[in-house]
């Protein structure tokens, strides 16, 4: 069975429930031949995805819903084979170019000039180009980026992109440069009240207003996170009512627990039984930045005024560690020991 | 259904495509981003950077050419001018054979490079026909005895490849000019650089920027508010190429705007329309609104420490959840911070180099929440210390 996240999916610019007047900006743009690339960003579980496809919709009609997913094979000049997962309908095309890594480059140039030079398969399209959409733009390459710029300008007849990322500051000048920005700000958590209350009207759930609103806050206005927690506390309880525990992520109570624990014991012992679950944490994927920022927002609460700032001050500093280095295990245990001593000075 | 990936198909619908191709110019235009319609054609139509234009307009008459190196922020005009000028030289009928262009996304290494280069400036050097055909040609168009190699992105291209490039120029130098095109100059290497004229594109100035915008307004039929063409210039920052996106998306908004309901054909006819504004503008550009940044800056300058926390903790949640941009927030925190007369030098010192620190780490790929967080209260505390 699918999940509510998936299964209520809005398919069509007015099935989306929030930020009319974007979804307006984006009809208006995709309403004419001269559609212009895009740079859509937004915190994650906003409903980027999903504006997109609707957005898709809105250029082509329904032919965009039929897609199916190939395997290519690349090959570096290295000689390398690559294997990279391509969705597509017969309008446009879906990529994760970071799943290659530094490969990513390889795909980027072959693929799209493949894409930008043929035309349209359908005659009767109502739009002359295709559409590539890319996702986890932020993650590519600085030379998959450059390899962009040029293919973007002079195959535009042919092709546009739609670049989806978390955030800009990763994307190198010339791209911005080439694309339109769209922000997608995550929604409000009345909004998400409103998607819980139609999704749970709509699979017949018993409504109860004061824990929808539990979930919403909970959720950090993460719509994803907020159906999933919705789907779960109604699959795990038969009375539902307005204190029906939420519960976190595993992974999430795990962070809570390693903030406990850092303002009890301040010694090299403890900071080794953390390594521990730090290091379960990351087997389970969880990535680093993840971890770091999520220790720092629960130990906040729990330490004195003026330490607060120090906290975020050195989660950040280890955050920016843990993207430029190579060993992430380093830098979190550096900013747990540091944190242990900031408390044990203060004590 | 069609696959994706059947070429077959797809090249039966380009042939079919290309026989409807007649009066297909037309439509090729209307169905471009404004941004490719409105790229210069010649070099009279470049705006500003008179310095280069008058320069190489010369060069027209002479007939001969430097190696050249342009650079400058994106959106300046570097590729439309190159290009502008080798369509000015050749005409289009020698274009292709005459010029060369090498870019970020073709595979750049060291002997694809060579290689490519080598095979090109082999090749037999194409020329106007013989006969009137070609006398006439040869009057519009000074057709000079050399090929040109256009690097364009050139530098995305590693350092070995750029050493390796200058033998591959001195051999061909008879027969070919080269032109790198880059962003950043300082990434070229310096034998490569001082081989060439350096021709520097800045980022167009208000005026200039503001004509061409209202050139194509006009051409668009759109209306601009009262301070619209100044509001897309500010917030595209010297970048012709970005001021055109917004221009075209803002006019794109309120043409949907008013012919909401009478079907997608009412955009084309000539109907009075709904001005561009300066507040469409600015949402278009992601500029973040002026009483979030203020309400930040108000937070950030509360007596109390822990207020001052309390605070800014949660107006910057808001801020990362809105999903507004980091750098942009930091530009416009920038702006207030450094022109705000009540903040002492000393003050101001601090806080840049919290600025130029948060810069650094973004770019780096931190975590832009983390990062704002960071910042403002490092800035809170100077502001409180010093205050
Ligand atoms: N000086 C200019 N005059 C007229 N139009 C310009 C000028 N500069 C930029 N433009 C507009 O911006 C578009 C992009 O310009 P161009 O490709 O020349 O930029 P570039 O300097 O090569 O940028 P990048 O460094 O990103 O490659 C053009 O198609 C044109 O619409
Ligand atoms: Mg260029």
């Amino acid at each position: 069975m699918a999940l509510l996240v998936d299964k209520h999916r809005p398919r069509s610019l007015d099935a989306l429930t929030y930020h009319d007047e974007l979804s307006e900006r984006l009809r208006a743009l995709a309403q004419n031949g001269d559609f212009p690339h895009l740079l859509v960003y937004g915190p994650s579980g906003g409903g980027k995805k999903t504006r997109v496809i609707a957005t898709l919709k809105e250029l082509y009609g329904p032919g965009v819903d039929k897609i199916k997913i190939d395997a290519r094979v690349f090959q570096t000049t290295s000689n390398r084979k690559l294997e990279f997962n391509i969705v597509s309908s017969i309008y446009h095309l879906e990529i994760t170019p970071s799943d290659v890594g530094n490969y990513d480059r390889v795909v980027i140039q072959d693929l799209l000039k493949e894409v930008a030079q043929t035309q349209q398969v359908d005659q009767s399209a109502k739009q002359k180009f295709k559409v590539v959409v890319i996702n986890e733009a932020d993650h590519l390459t600085r030379d998959a980026q450059a390899a962009l710029r040029r293919t973007m300008e002079k195959y535009s007849p042919n092709m546009r992109l739609i670049l989806l990322a978390n955030s800009t500051s990763n994307i190198i000048a010339p791209i911005r440069s080439r694309t339109l920005l769209v922000r997608v700000a995550a929604p409000s958590e009345e909004e998400i009240c409103q998607v819980l209350e139609s999704v749970g009207a709509a699979e017949k759930l018993k409504h109860v207003d004061a824990l929808n609103k539990r979930i919403a806050q909970e959720s950090g206005r993460n719509l994803r996170r907020a159906l999933l927690m919705f789907e779960a506390v109604y699959a795990q309880n038969e009375n539902i009512n307005a204190n029906t525990l939420i519960p976190p992520p595993d992974w999430e109570a795990l962070i809570a627990q390693i903030a406990d624990e850092i303002i009890q014991e301040h010694t090299p012992a403890k900071i080794l039984q953390i390594r521990e679950k730090m290091y379960d944490l990351l087997s389970h994927c969880i990535p680093a930045s993840t971890i770091i920022k999520t220790l720092a927002f629960k130990l906040v609460p729990k330490i004195s005024v003026n330490l607060k700032s120090e906290v975020i001050k050195w989660s950040a500093f280890y955050d920016h560690r843990i993207r430029m280095g190579s060993k992430v295990i380093f830098h979190l245990e550096a900013f747990v020991a540091k944190v242990m001593r900031m408390l044990e000075r203060q004590a | 259904m069609a696959s994706f990936f059947d070429i077959r198909a797809r090249k039966d619908a380009a042939a079919s495509a290309g026989a409807s191709k007649a009066g297909g110019k037309q439509e090729n235009a209307r169905i471009q981003p404004w941004v490719e319609k409105y790229r210069p054609k010649t070099l009279s139509d470049v705006t500003a950077q008179d310095h280069a234009i008058s320069v190489l307009k010369r060069t027209l008459q002479s007939s001969n050419l430097p190696h050249m190196l342009f650079y400058g922020p994106p959106g300046t005009g570097k590729t439309s001018t190159i290009l502008a000028l080798a369509k000015e030289l050749y005409g289009p009928e020698l274009f292709h054979t005459r010029v060369l262009e090498l870019n970020a996304s073709d595979e750049r290494g060291i002997s694809i490079v060579r290689e490519k280069v080598k095979d090109f400036a082999r090749q037999h050097l194409s020329n106007p026909p013989a006969g009137p055909a070609g006398i006439e040609y040869r009057k519009k168009y000074p057709v000079p005895p050399f090929k040109i190699i256009i690097l364009d992105e050139a530098d995305s291209m590693t350092q070995d490849a750029q050493s390796a490039l200058r033998r591959t120029m001195e051999t061909y130098s008879k027969i070919t000019r080269f032109c790198l095109v880059c962003n950043y100059v300082t990434r070229i290497i310096d034998p490569l650089a001082s081989r060439c004229s350096k021709f520097r594109f800045k980022g167009l100035d208000k005026a200039n920027a503001g004509k061409r915008l209202e050139e194509i307004a006009q051409l668009e039929k759109v209306e601009l508010e009262d301070g619209a063409v100044d509001a897309l210039v500010r917030c595209s920052d010297g970048d012709l190429r970005k001021a055109i996106t917004f221009l075209q998306s803002s006019a794109r908004l309120v043409g949907a705007l008013q012919t909401a309901g009478d079907g997608p054909d009412a955009m084309d006819i000539d109907v009075p329309r709904k001005a561009v504004t300066v507040r469409i503008v600015e949402e278009i550009a992601g500029v973040v609104s002026g009483d979030v940044i203020d309400r930040l800056l108000q937070a950030m300058q509360s007596k109390s420490k822990g207020r001052a926390f309390e605070s800014v903790n949660t107006i910057v949640e808001d801020i990362a959840a809105d999903g507004w941009s980091a750098t942009q927030i930091l530009q416009q925190l920038y702006d207030k911070l450094v022109f705000d007369e009540t903040i002492s030098d000393s003050c101001k010192n601090l806080i840049v180099m919290v600025f130029s620190e948060s810069d650094k780490r973004l770019v780096d790929g931190a975590d832009e929440h983390l990062t704002i967080l960071d910042l403002t209260l490092r800035i809170s505390d100077i502001l409180q210390s010093n205050g």
